[in-house]
């Protein structure tokens, strides 16, 4: 990963974000969405839609998808991909992690 | 003959006969410059300007409503003769025609020279050979009228006054629209026709069944397959009938409308050839005197005698280009019969054959005896040559364009009779170009759907799943199933999938809830874990599954925020900037100076950016931010008016007695009552009721899902599976009851059934006619299934586990419930209008 600086901010306790759901963070000033699913671990989207603008932290949450709440687009939660066709773009993807029970967000691709 | 039409060098045209196609024929030939060619003469035997004989019923049920104007009824004032130079001689009879010296002698001693004649005679009543019909040769028995001319109309209003009972004989067209016009000037109508068909010059045996029953229902008495053999004559007046099997009926009026025949008297006695009717060809012309025309009910061309006016008008056409060399080739070759006609209110249309002919002839039938409808079309290799349509004739315009132009129809010829889908279904969807949008909503064309075909999409799903196509209103569904079974050669794969619930259990929605009750499974993450493959969770499902889990255990279905949707996480609609809308519940859409006031203070208070009424007459607060919503909430003190979610969501209603001078029930209180006692209650899919307290209907009753109408005697009509969105549908009457009590229970159960049976989003207009009417009422009203009490019960407790929802989460229910989600940063902001 280069071209951006690695930044890893520390967000506070990992049950501010209830199992199954997504909360909003700002990370620097990027708005980032943070998503806790039922099958475990941590994902870190952009929190807003390509397509119109929603809040993709308001959105129902599965093992590898989240549905934005306007328009029921989905975005993968590891890659970002839309998956939900119309010729949507995808969303970036950024790593988000749980240290002892905290949540640490940086804003690079996971796996990356 | 006046020395002056001699002189000045034109033509001598007269007409004879100065109806509806005399007058018509008239028309045409001024319009083609005729008033300068000829010199025109009228002769018309009735004693006033030619008058629209369509409107005769009219004059009679008019009268009843005193507002009949006299103006309307004639075609042409006789201003319009003088101004068109037409010298019309109106009651002067023409008795004979010298085809020789080509001169037309009057009942007045005239004679009058042609060039060129039109007969234009029309057709009179015919009254069958009885006993009791004539009080002289040409004078019927007082109390006996035909139903023909406008003296005929006239008579019979001054005669009905005080008159109690009347008897129609024929119950073709004419009789049944005089036996409604007497109706409605108070007289008991019996109508006797010889045959079991009413009506039969247009309709077959089905179809008059149905009208039958209509008429009847209007308090019509039917006599069908009588015949009357006796005008009971007594003092000199109508005192009764009998008929063949010798009984009799009293009555003091009798109307006979028992056909009509050509007037051809006149044709006969010149010496022109006559069968039927007066015989022409295709310019029709006299087959025995080329410089005489004939036009209208009096003309037989290729066998064919025409009573409705559509022919005439052609025929009036054809005459006036060969009469004024307009076109002198012009030809008429017969007309395709559409006719479409109010019968004693009943709307009846009928073109072409009444039922197939041929083997091969193809028949489409519909019938709703219960709501007096009938249907049917018959195609002939390909072409509409026959429909019928008996008090629903909105396809009515359609089907003529098909008839006339012989069109192509659409393969699944149902949709002759029925919107299945949008307008442009009724053109194949293989021949729809490709930039034809298909789904409004998401911009979808077809080539796009056909594009995703050729790219290996296999299902109508899958095509919609890559496109987006039928994924906003849904209201293209159909036709984006054609175009992509199109595309894919017909043999479009049906995906399973369809039939679940939700996509990711492959259960539908009466296995999934056998399984959920038999394994005890109360939360969505056990649902999955249970029963989807792999225990896989699904976003897609959770929604659906959490309706269904808490229609099923009101008391201890286990809350999982997450398997909400957001709306129903913070009990408010998300707008597209991410902020909320609010709408405190108002019962039956009755409010009060404190509750305005108190969201006019909130409102300023929290600078909330929109104020608006909504379509459920509730007020709704635009553009709160999450985290505001409780203090709003709070400010309000009002409960949730479930403005966001798959529930029941308002009742709509008008003033009813309160205050309306029309009211028949208490629509007020009792949409009130609905709202109090079902507020909230969660379904497949929203729920929207009305309650008008009059046929009026100001509430829309008619189109929600449950809508409910005062009718005289205390009554209510409750109509279920109305809708006026996307789609509109007109409900269907599940019951009528005869008090609130009984209202409020029925339309629970209703609700209650359509809970436990809808599949997830299907609106209850889909699914009454998925179920059919009769089913639902044998089950909801009936109770043919022993259902009603566990609905009953089961509606209670759903009830009964109301919360509001504004007032349970004033604290949070999870970490964060509200917190914003777009943080800090602006996004597309809805513009607010000062």
């Amino acid at each position: 990963m280069s071209g951006r600086e690695t930044v890893s901010t520390r967000l506070g306790p990992v049950e501010q974000i209830p199992l199954g759901e997504g909360r909003a963070f700002l990370v620097g000033d990027e708005p980032v969405a943070v998503f806790r699913p039922r099958s475990g671990g941590l994902s870190a989207l952009r929190a807003v839609c390509p397509h119109r603008g929603g809040p993709l932290a308001d959105g129902l949450v599965d093992a590898e998808l989240v549905m934005c709440p306007l328009h029921n687009h989905q975005f993968r939660l590891r890659s970002g991909e839309c998956v939900s066709g119309g010729g949507v773009s995808g969303v970036a993807a950024y790593t988000a992690s749980d240290d002892d029970g905290e949540l640490v967000v940086s804003l690079v691709t996971p796996d990356g | 003959m006046t020395a002056a039409e001699a002189a000045d060098g034109r033509a001598r045209l007269v007409v004879v006969g100065n109806g509806m196609s005399g007058a018509r024929a008239l028309e045409e030939i001024l319009a083609r410059g005729g008033g300068e060619r000829f010199a025109i003469t009228v002769f018309g035997d009735e004693p006033y300007g030619n008058y629209n004989r369509i409107l005769l019923s009219e004059v009679l049920a008019n009268a009843a409503a005193e507002d009949t104007d006299d103006d309307e009824i004639f075609l042409n004032p006789r201003s319009w003769y003088d101004e068109n130079g037409i010298a019309l001689h109106a009651g002067v009879r023409v008795v004979r025609i010298d085809r020789h010296a080509k001169v037309v002698y009057g009942d007045d001693g005239s004679v009058t020279p042609y060039d060129t004649l039109i007969l234009a005679t029309g057709s009179r009543s015919f009254f069958p050979p009885m006993d009791g019909m004539w009080a002289g040769d040409t004078e019927l028995t007082p109390g006996v009228f035909g139903f023909r001319s406008l003296e005929d109309a006239t008579g019979m209003l001054r005669h009905v006054k005080g008159r109690h009972t009347a008897v129609v004989i024929g119950g073709g067209l004419l009789g049944l629209e005089a036996a409604a016009g007497l109706q409605a000037h108070g007289l008991a109508v019996h109508v006797v026709h010889p045959t079991e068909v009413l009506m039969n010059q247009q309709l077959e045996a089905e179809a008059s069944k149905v009208l039958r029953s209509k008429l009847e229902g209007m308090g019509m008495h039917m006599h069908l397959g009588v015949k009357t053999t006796e005008i009971l004559v007594e003092g000199g007046a109508v005192s009764g009938v009998r008929f063949t099997d010798d009984s009799t009926l009293a009555c003091d009026t009798v109307v006979v409308t028992a056909g009509i025949r050509p007037n051809i008297g006149l044709a006969m006695v010149s010496g022109l050839e006559t069968q039927r009717a007066i015989v022409v060809d295709d310019r029709m012309r006299s087959v025995d005197d080329d410089d005489i025309f004939v036009v209208g009910e009096c003309a037989q061309h290729r066998g064919e005698v025409y009573g409705v006016v559509g022919p005439l008008w052609e025929q009036a056409a054809v005459l006036a280009d060969v009469v004024t060399g307009a076109n002198p080739d012009a030809e008429y070759h017969g007309s395709r019969l559409a006719t479409k006609l109010k019968v004693a209110g009943v709307d009846v249309a009928q073109m072409g054959v009444k039922t197939p002919e041929r083997e091969s002839d193809e028949f489409v039938q519909f019938s709703e005896t219960g709501r007096g409808v009938y249907q049917t079309v018959v195609i002939r290799e390909g072409t509409l040559i026959g429909a019928t349509l008996v008090g629903d004739v909105s396809k009515v315009a359609a089907l003529t364009q098909a008839f006339d132009s012989r069109s192509a129809l659409p393969a699944e010829r149902v949709k002759l009779l029925f919107d299945l889908g949008s307008a442009e279904d009724a053109a194949s969807a293989a021949d729809l170009p490709d930039d034809t949008q298909i789904c409004h909503c998401n911009g979808v064309s077809k080539g796009d759907l056909v594009g995703c075909v050729h790219d290996g999409a296999e299902s109508v799903s899958a095509c919609m799943a890559a496109t987006r196509a039928g994924k906003g209103c849904g209201s293209c569904k159909g036709l984006v199933t054609e175009v992509v079974e199109a595309a894919s050669g017909g043999a479009g794969v049906a995906d399973p999938a369809d039939s679940y619930y939700v996509p990711a259990i492959p259960l539908d929605k009466p296995a999934l809830m056998a399984e959920i009750r038999s394994r005890g499974l109360k939360s969505v993450s056990a649902v999955f874990e249970a029963l989807a493959p792999e225990g896989r969770d699904h976003v897609g499902s959770k929604m659906g599954l959490t309706a269904l889990l808490r229609m099923m255990w009101p008391d201890d279905y286990v809350d999982e925020r997450d398997g909400r949707f957001i709306n129903d996480r913070v009990h408010a609609n998300i707008q597209r900037d991410g902020t909320f809308s609010v709408v405190p519940r108002m019962s039956g859409g009755v409010t009060s100076p404190d509750q305005l006031r108190r969201i006019a203070d909130v409102a300023e208070k929290h600078e909330i950016p929109m104020v608006k009424l909504t379509g459920g007459q509730r007020i709704d607060l635009l553009g709160v931010p999450k985290e505001k919503l409780r203090e709003v909430w709070a400010d309000l003190d009002m409960p949730s008016g479930w403005a966001y979610g798959k529930s029941f969501r308002t009742v709509k209603t008008c003033v009813g007695t309160d205050f309306c001078r029309f009211g028949l029930g208490d629509s007020t209180q009792l949409g009130i009552d609905l709202e109090e006692r079902y507020k909230g209650v969660e379904g497949p899919a929203k729920m929207k009721l009305a309650v008008s307290g009059c046929p009026r209907n100001c509430a829309e009753s008619m189109v929600k899902d449950v809508g409910l109408v005062a009718v005289e005697g205390g009554s209510w009509q409750i109509y279920v599976g109305g809708a006026a969105g996307a789609t509109i549908r007109k409900g269907d009457v599940l019951a009528t009851v005869d008090s609130h009590d009984e209202a409020l229970t029925l339309v629970g159960r209703f609700l209650q059934y359509y809970r436990e049976n809808a599949n997830w989003l299907e609106r209850t207009y889909d699914f009454v006619p998925r179920m059919g009417l009769d089913y639902l009422i044998g089950v909801v009203v009936d109770d043919v299934e022993g259902l009603a009490a566990g609905l009953d019960v089961r509606m209670q407790e759903a009830v009964d586990a109301y919360a509001d929802p504004w007032a349970a989460d004033q604290t949070e229910a999870t970490p964060g419930q509200f917190h914003d989600s777009l943080p800090l940063i602006p996004l597309s902001q809805v513009p607010v209008r000062s």
